[in-house]
Parts: C-alpha cells; sequence; structure tokens
C-alpha cells in the first residue's frame, strides 16, 4: 500500500491522534473549534484504524524498532492478526464514539475542553500501542499512558465528590493490575531479563512458572477487564465518566485486557494445562452470573450497563476457559470454535454497549437525570435514540438476529461438544455451565427489558421530561454507525469469521474458514450443515415479510381504521405515572428469587404509617466482603504507626539509639 | 440442494399452521369445558374471534407509541419463523437451516421481549406488571428448555432440529432414559411459556394473577387479533415440538409426497390427543402464586440437567 507497512499506517494514526489532542491546547476554550473539528477528524482516522486492521488480518505479521525508548531496551512493535483483530474494533467502535463526541461535549464546570481533547485522544493512542507493543516496557507504558489518560477523563466533572472517589478507586484497581501484568511479565522472561515478547515466546517454562504466569495474567488482566472480585471499579467509574468516556472505556478499553489475556495464554506461553481453562471458566461464570444479577437491580441508568459490562466479559472468559480447555487437549478445531466466540463477542459487544452508552448520553443531556425512576416515556420526545437504542437492547439481550446472538450462539456450540473432552467428569460438569450461560442471557433480556422499558417506554415520570429533546445531528451520525455495525455483525456473521480465521489460525491453528467457505455467504455453519446452522439474513428476511405482508393482507381484507382514547386499564383509568412500575419494582421478582445474592438495606411502612415510606439499597456482597476489611486492616494498622508518634523529639531518638542498639547486635560479625 | 416439493412441502406446513393453530386454541378450551363439566363454546370459536376482532377499530391509548403498533405484527413474525422451523409434517424444510434449536429460542426470545415492551409502553400498572412477570417466567424457562435441547442435540450429534428428529424418529427401540426426564421438563416449560395452568391462567383477567393478559390489556381490534393468533401460533408450535421431538413416528423424512399426505392426519390425531391432555392438566391443577413459580420452573431444570447428567454418565455409548 504505496510501500508503506499497515504498521507504520498505524503508527501514523496513532501520532495523528496525539497531534489532534495537542491541537486542541491552541484553543482550549473553544468548544466549536475542537468538538467539530478535532473530533471528527479523530473519527476518520479511527475508521482508517479499522480499515488497517481489517487489511492486515491474513497478512503475515509486521515488526519494528522505534528510536525511542530505553537506551538499550527500545520499543518494539509487532502488528499480527490477533492487534489486527482489537485494532479494527478500536477502530470502528471509536469512530463512531468520536463523531457522537463532536456534538456531546459542551462548555460545563468541568475539564477544559482542549485539556478533554487531549485526555481523549491520548487515551486512544495509547490503546493501540498497547496493541501494537512487542515489549513488556513498550507493554506497560502503553498500559499505563492508557489507566492514566482514562482517569482524568472519568474525573471530567471532578468539582463533585463522588466522583473523585470513584476515580481514585479506579486508579487504585488499575494499578493493583498493573502490579499483576509487570509480575507476569518478570515471570515469563524466566529470569534471563529478556523483556522482549520475541524472547517470551522462545522461553521454555516450566508448569509451574506457566501456571503462575497465567494467574498473575488472569488476576492483572481481570482487574482492568472487570472479572470477580476485581469489578469494583466499574460500577463507580461508568456514572462517574461522561457518556463517550464510558463508552470507550466500556467498549474498547475493557477489550484491550482481554486482548492481554489473549496474548499471554495462547501466544507467549506455550504450555497449556486443562485447569487453567477450568479456572477461567470459573471465574467468568461467576463474574457473568453476578454482574446481569446486579445490573438486573439497579436504579441508575449507567450503572445497570457497567454491571452489564461485567457480565459481558464474564461471558467473554468463559469463552476463553472454554478455549483453553480444548487447547489444553490439543482439540484445535474445537478451540477455534470457542475463540471465534471469544472475539466475535469482543465486537460484538464493543458496538452495542458503546451504543447503549452513547444513548444514556443523549438522555443525560435532554433531561439531566440519570436515575431511571425519574425517566419514561422519552420514546414520543426522542424518537430517533429510542429506536436506535432499542437495536442496541436486543443485540445485549442477545436475541436474533443482532450481534449478541451470534456469539452466544457459537459459545454454546462450543459447550455442546464438551463431552468429547477426555478427561473423566470434566466433559460432565462443563456442559452443565452451558445451562449457567443460557441463565444469563436470560437475566440479560431481563435487565435489557427494564433498562429499555422505563426510560423510554411508558408515560412521563417526571413534568420536567416534556422539554427532552432529541439528540443533535453529530450524535444521531454516531448512533447510526454503531447501530450500524450492530446490525452488520448480527445478520452478517459469515463474512466477518472468515476475516477473525486468521487470528484463530495464528494463536491455535486451526479456524473455521475451511468448512464456512463450503456454505454460502448467509450462513453459519461452524462445522457442518447436519451438525447446527444458522442464517440470521433469513431470520431477519422472514419476519420482515412477514409483517409487510401481514400488513397489508389486514390493511386489503378488513380496513387500517384507528381511533385515540384513554387507556382501559381494567377501569382504573384515574393512574398517573406514579402508578407504573418503578426501577426498585421492576426488578423485586430478582431480588426476592436470589435474595442471598445481594446486601440490602430495606425499610418497609408499616400500616398505620402516616406518611409511608419504601425504600431499598442494594450493595455489593464484595464490597463488605474483601475491600472493607481490607481497608480496616489498614486503618488500624496505620492507628498503631500513628501511637509510635508522639511528636515528642525525645522518644524520636529513643527509637534511634533503641534501632542502632539492635542492628548492632544483629549484625555482629 | 432446495428441492421444489420441500418448498412445496414448506409453504404447506406453514399454510397449515396458520389455520390449524387457533382450531387447537378452540379444541384445548373446548376439552376444557367437558372436562369442568361447562358447556362447550363452539370449536370454531376462536376463527369468530380474530374475525370479529379484524373488523374492529383499533382504539389506542393516548400514550401509546409506534412500538406498541409495530410489535404485534414482529410477534406474529416471529411465531411464524417459528412454526417454518418446526418439523411438523416432514423434515424435509428449506427454512429449518435458517434457525437451529438454540436459535429457535432466540425466536421466541424475541417475541418475549417485544411483547414485554409493548406492555410497558402505555404506562398502566397492569401492563408493566405483566411485562415484568412475563421476562420472570422467561428467565426461569429458557435455561430448562436449552437443556432439554442440549440433551436432544447429544443424542443427535446436532442442533438441528430435522436431523433431531431424524434420529429420534429411526432409532431403534432402545429406551432412552435422558429422553423422559427431558420429556417432563420440556411439558413444564411448554405450560409455562404458554401461559397455560398452573403458571399462568388464559382465562383469567383478575389482577393478581394475570401474566400475558396483563401485557395485552390495551390491545385491540386488528392488533389484538395477531396478537391472540400468534399466541395460538405459539402453543402449536410447542405442541407440534413435543410431538416432534418426543413421538416422532409418522412425520415424514425426506420428500416423500405420499408420506407427506398421510403425515397430515396423523398431526391432526395428535394434536388432539395432546390438546385433549393439556386441559386435562389444566382441569387437574391449581394456578400457583407468581412466586411459586421459580420451584416449578426449577424443577424443570433439574429434570432437564439431570436428563443431560444421564445422557452423558449412562448412555454415552449407546
Amino acid at each position: 500500500m504505496f510501500g508503506f507497512l499497515s504498521l507504520d499506517l498505524l503508527l501514523i494514526a496513532a501520532v495523528a491522534w496525539l497531534v489532534i489532542g495537542v491541537a486542541g491546547l491552541l484553543a482550549p476554550g473553544n468548544t466549536r473549534f475542537i468538538a467539530q473539528l478535532l473530533f471528527p477528524v479523530g473519527a476518520a482516522i479511527g475508521i482508517g484504524v479499522g480499515l488497517i486492521g481489517i487489511a492486515a488480518l491474513g497478512a503475515p505479521a509486521e515488526t519494528a524498532v522505534l528510536a525511542i525508548g530505553l537506551p538499550d531496551l527500545p520499543f518494539h512493535l509487532r502488528l499480527d492478526n490477533l492487534s489486527a483483530v482489537f485494532a479494527l474494533l478500536l477502530g470502528f467502535a471509536s469512530a463512531g464514539i468520536s463523531v457522537y463526541s463532536a456534538g456531546y461535549f459542551r462548555e460545563g464546570k468541568g475539564t477544559a475542553p482542549g485539556l478533554l481533547c487531549v485526555e481523549y485522544h491520548l487515551f486512544l493512542a495509547s490503546m493501540l500501542m498497547v496493541l501494537l507493543a512487542d515489549d513488556a516496557y513498550a507493554f506497560m507504558v502503553a498500559w499505563e499512558c492508557m489507566a492514566l489518560s482514562s482517569f482524568f477523563l472519568v474525573t471530567t466533572d471532578h468539582r463533585h465528590d463522588e466522583i473523585r472517589r470513584a476515580g481514585f478507586l479506579y486508579l487504585l484497581i488499575a494499578h493493583i493490575g498493573a502490579i499483576g501484568i509487570l509480575l507476569c511479565f518478570g515471570v515469563m522472561t524466566g529470569g534471563a531479563g529478556d523483556y522482549r515478547f520475541a524472547a517470551m515466546r522462545a522461553m521454555e517454562l516450566t508448569p509451574a512458572w506457566s501456571s503462575a504466569a497465567f494467574l498473575l495474567a488472569l488476576a492483572g488482566f481481570g482487574a482492568k477487564a472487570g472479572l470477580v472480585p476485581l469489578h469494583v471499579w466499574l460500577p463507580e467509574a461508568h456514572p462517574a465518566a461522561p457518556s463517550p468516556v464510558s463508552a470507550l472505556m466500556s467498549g474498547v478499553m475493557l477489550k484491550t485486557a482481554i486482548y492481554g489475556l489473549l496474548r499471554v495464554s495462547f501466544d507467549l506461553v506455550h504450555t497449556t494445562i486443562w485447569w487453567w481453562g477450568v479456572v477461567a471458566l470459573a471465574v467468568g461464570l461467576a463474574t457473568a452470573l453476578f454482574g446481569v444479577l446486579y445490573s438486573t437491580v439497579q436504579s441508575d441508568m449507567k450503572r445497570l450497563l457497567a454491571y452489564s459490562s461485567i457480565e459481558n466479559i464474564g461471558l467473554i472468559a468463559v469463552g476463553i476457559g472454554l478455549t483453553l480447555v480444548f487447547h489444553a487437549y490439543r482439540m484445535e478445531a474445537l478451540a477455534a470454535l470457542a475463540l471465534t466466540a471469544v472475539l466475535y463477542h469482543c465486537l460484538a459487544h464493543a458496538g452495542f454497549k458503546s451504543l447503549l452508552f452513547l444513548c444514556t448520553g443523549s438522555v443525560l443531556h435532554a433531561t439531566k437525570e440519570r436515575s431511571l425512576g425519574k425517566l419514561g416515556g422519552l420514546i414520543h420526545r426522542m424518537p430517533w435514540v429510542a429506536w436506535l437504542a432499542l437495536a442496541g437492547i436486543i443485540a445485549g439481550a442477545g436475541l436474533p438476529p443482532l450481534s449478541g446472538f451470534v456469539s452466544e450462539w457459537l459459545l454454546l456450540q462450543g459447550f455442546l461438544f464438551s463431552p468429547s473432552l477426555p478427561h473423566p467428569w470434566l466433559n460432565m460438569i462443563v456442559p452443565v455451565a452451558a445451562a449457567l450461560v443460557v441463565l444469563v442471557a436470560a437475566l440479560a433480556g431481563f435487565a435489557m427489558v427494564k433498562f429499555y422499558g422505563i426510560i423510554f417506554l411508558g408515560q412521563m415520570r417526571e413534568p420536567a421530561l416534556k422539554d427532552a429533546h432529541d439528540a443533535g445531528p453529530w450524535e444521531k451520525a454516531g448512533l447510526v454507525w454503531l447501530t450500524l455495525v450492530t446490525v452488520l455483525l448480527g445478520v452478517l456473521p459469515s463474512p466477518v469469521i472468515l476475516r477473525l480465521d486468521a487470528a484463530t489460525r495464528q494463536l491455535l491453528g486451526a479456524g473455521l474458514a475451511d468448512t464456512l467457505r463450503e456454505q454460502g455467504w448467509w450462513m453459519l455453519a461452524p462445522i457442518s450443515a447436519e451438525r447446527a446452522s444458522y442464517e440470521p439474513l433469513l431470520v431477519l428476511a422472514t419476519i420482515a415479510v412477514v409483517l409487510m405482508v401481514t400488513r397489508w393482507l389486514v390493511r386489503a381484507l378488513y380496513h387500517g381504521r384507528v381511533r385515540r382514547g384513554s387507556p382501559w386499564d381494567c377501569g382504573y383509568h384515574f393512574e398517573g405515572p406514579r402508578a407504573q412500575d418503578t426501577a426498585e419494582g421492576f426488578s423485586q421478582p430478582i431480588r426476592r428469587i436470589f435474595e442471598p445474592m445481594f446486601r440490602m438495606e430495606r425499610h418497609f411502612p408499616a400500616a398505620r404509617d402516616k406518611q409511608p415510606y419504601y425504600s431499598v439499597k442494594v450493595e455489593d456482597h464484595f464490597w463488605h466482603w474483601c475491600y472493607l476489611p481490607i481497608a480496616r486492616l489498614a486503618n488500624s494498622i496505620s492507628a498503631m504507626i500513628v501511637a509510635l508518634q508522639g511528636g515528642r523529639i525525645a522518644v524520636y531518638l529513643m527509637y534511634s539509639f533503641i534501632t542502632l542498639l539492635l542492628l548492632l547486635l544483629v549484625a555482629r560479625p | 440442494m432446495i428441492s421444489v416439493s420441500g418448498l412445496i412441502g414448506q409453504v404447506f406446513a406453514i399454510a397449515l399452521a396458520l389455520l390449524l393453530a387457533p382450531l387447537l386454541a378452540g379444541w384445548v378450551g373446548q376439552c376444557r369445558a367437558w372436562l369442568q363439566s361447562r358447556s362447550a363454546p363452539p370449536l370454531l370459536l376462536p376463527y369468530y374471534m380474530l374475525h370479529k376482532l379484524f373488523n374492529k377499530d383499533v382504539v389506542l391509548a393516548h400514550g401509546a407509541s409506534s412500538l406498541f403498533r409495530a410489535a404485534p405484527f414482529i410477534i406474529f413474525g416471529c411465531m411464524v419463523l417459528a412454526c417454518a422451523i418446526v418439523p411438523t409434517l416432514s423434515t424435509d424444510l428449506p427454512f429449518a437451516p435458517a434457525a437451529d434449536a438454540l436459535a429457535l429460542v432466540g425466536v421466541f426470545g424475541l417475541a418475549r421481549i417485544f411483547i414485554a415492551l409493548a406492555g410497558m409502553d402505555v404506562g398502566t400498572s397492569f401492563g408493566t406488571l405483566g411485562g415484568r412477570r412475563e421476562m420472570l417466567v422467561g428467565f426461569l424457562a429458557e435455561p430448562a428448555l436449552l437443556m432439554v435441547f442440549f440433551t436432544l442435540a447429544m443424542i443427535a450429534q446436532s442442533t438441528s432440529l430435522p436431523t433431531i428428529v431424524e434420529t429420534l424418529a429411526h432409532r431403534e427401540l432402545v429406551i432412552y432414559p435422558s429422553l423422559a426426564f427431558a420429556g417432563v421438563a420440556f411439558t413444564f416449560v411448554s405450560l409455562a411459556e404458554n401461559a397455560r395452568v398452573p403458571v399462568d391462567n388464559p382465562a383469567t383477567h383478575l389482577e393478581l394473577t394475570m401474566i400475558h393478559e396483563a401485557m395485552i390489556l390495551e390491545y385491540s381490534g386488528r392488533h389484538l387479533a395477531l396478537i391472540e393468533w400468534a399466541a395460538s401460533l405459539k402453543l402449536y408450535a410447542y405442541s407440534c415440538l413435543g410431538l416432534a421431538l418426543f413421538f416422532p413416528w409418522g412425520i415424514a423424512p425426506g420428500d416423500d409426497f405420499l408420506a407427506l399426505v398421510a403425515a397430515i392426519p396423523l398431526l391432526v390425531l395428535k394434536l388432539a390427543i395432546g390438546g385433549f391432555l393439556l386441559a386435562g392438566i389444566e382441569t387437574v391443577n391449581a394456578k400457583m402464586r407468581i412466586f411459586r413459580a421459580p420451584e416449578f420452573l426449577g424443577t424443570a431444570f433439574m429434570l432437564a440437567v439431570l436428563g443431560l447428567l444421564v445422557r452423558l454418565l449412562l448412555e454415552a455409548r449407546v
């Protein structure tokens, strides 16, 4: 391509993002210049990155060495098929989000637009560099840039206490994760001190050290991705951040952690042991179930989506676990099936979750309200956002014919093969895990109906909602783009999987392309048409044709008359909007059925209360089981240390004297 | 690949489903009345109802959005698709590759989401109550249904419905204990999914007990007609699915035209018996409280998982 390698083009894109960011500082207060010129240019670069990612799929790996870095360790870069998949995800998802941001960021009280522009584009560029890094040093530098820039983006509205707190929590857990990753790289060098990934690939580790590396990677990347119990930052940081930032973090940044986990466990470490897969499967299932249950009981729309992201990351981890199990027994074709499901779910989730987060942004702009209990009926005022969000929730609920279903279908197909595993009890436990995956998918439907029904349908719960307005042209463009991605990923899985084949082939030496090529492009049959097939285009077309024909026939044979009247509602027509389910009411069945899963503080009104009130507060068990004890321990240790500090110089001198004596005793020759 | 006779058979199966589904609903209603010693409504009552409803004006509530008006058509489309996929008469179905057993569950799920959203759209207390309960029943029933399909898919080594049915129809007379578990679980799930006693009662408008009826309270005219028709199509699809999976004899293999013709009376007979049994179940059971539904469907789920484990433990070499 014009004598340039794809890797060079991606580097140029990263630099261009940085330049755009810095350009924002030229006129830090000029919102029009920054939002409507710089952000769209950033979106165009995003599309370019996506296209280069597509072009690089199937091409041989490209490497480069940059002149910057440490004196004896310059930055090594490499673009292979796995990076290309995630680069295309980053490019296409960020394009929609940047276009949307052009309409979203306005003058506010928080960070100045120019600074925001720097942070935003630094965030994009560092995510791209994470994907390209080919040595531990470059990777960690990019990883930290990503963490820091996103921290500043989360705390855009830094004048609020709780937003600052959420930001610090995020920063803390990001760094706990970074320590895990750093140690993991340390283990993988095998003590040789060569931090290039190429050296790690060549290193033969003992099974024990390989396992240590894998577990450290799972913990380190899991902290970024939001695996239980390191998920606590997600539901705090997402509501705090501006919506495009939430979209970028949830849709793209979480996937860089998945990228890292895949890179370590399938590329850098050679041996795979079956119980790694079981660990990933168990953690993934716990995360998915936990995430979806909590997402159904949330009252804040962005928290709901944050927990739903935890659920989706859990499903991705389940897929990785299944891939590891198959890979450990050298059943590469099946491992490729599960890995395809993982990669597809990454793409699908990037599309629909970004879309949904951006929709909450439009709702937030139009109503200044994040609490579900104060929304409702917005489909009448915001038809564009409402109809586009509908595509998002159908994909999010994992239903045909949109994107979320394809990956869940592939994952379940993978589970159906697990009885062929040559392990005496594993082959019985794993199929049952599929039941939990289905439960999670069905509960996700519940959460999505709650999200959509309470925000967009019904009567408006507050009078102020009458003034809500639809999204502006830039916002609409971003939403339409992401909807398009969601629909296309949903109805045309086969062409996409043919491209993804290069990545699975690189990691596992097997792919689905050979079987898919035998069938038509409209058909998804990963093993054979007799075994299982799914044709989303036909599903969509049938429903659409039946819809049209029925509509036409009913009108032709009967009539199309419509009258308007008051709702019937069994005759109780005095009901106001308050009689509808609140967010808490809608999830009451879940709280009741899964009561032990939640930590609830409830207040019920008594029969004779003059002013009865009801309240329920659902809290995270992990917060009370893991984090508060650690915080208390830290507090009590520091309290003990405070006791040493009396503030009198004589006491301090005595401490030095005693230390000196002890040292003399210990260090006697 | 797609034969002409297969296409004819497909169109014929869809037409038969559209035609027979209200009749099945009418037949169940009639049997119920007999068993409860009431005088029975006419067998063709559902057709009169549909005709009457199509003739009536649609009265839309003031707060109804366009989603509310589109939903009945979408739900109807989903159910027609479901009926096209389920092998009712023959296993030579050009539509069958569109969706296997797992995708069929997804199609039902899509219809469920739309009906729940439509229930919430007008913003009445009953509508949201119905939507919430429908999603509750849905997330309890779906895993059990999937586990049933998993068991069958492991027996047939395929998730494609025609392949499963062909495998089960042509097996030697070996008794699969796993199929018994799966069959009971499937019956439980079908009762819940089709809003029948003991989970829901299609004949009630009592506020405390409604699920399905609560969601469609605001519908009228052609919209209501389509929803009622879609509900009967769903019952038909589930019945045919149960018959095809657990009593697959008589379904025409491939494109045998005579077998196809012979399959029709057999199907009607099987549906008549199935409908009578359904009415029997509905007569001897009382509707349970909504919060007993998790126990009921949890039992179904456990039975389905047992079926799967039995399959893996005992029958792995059969």
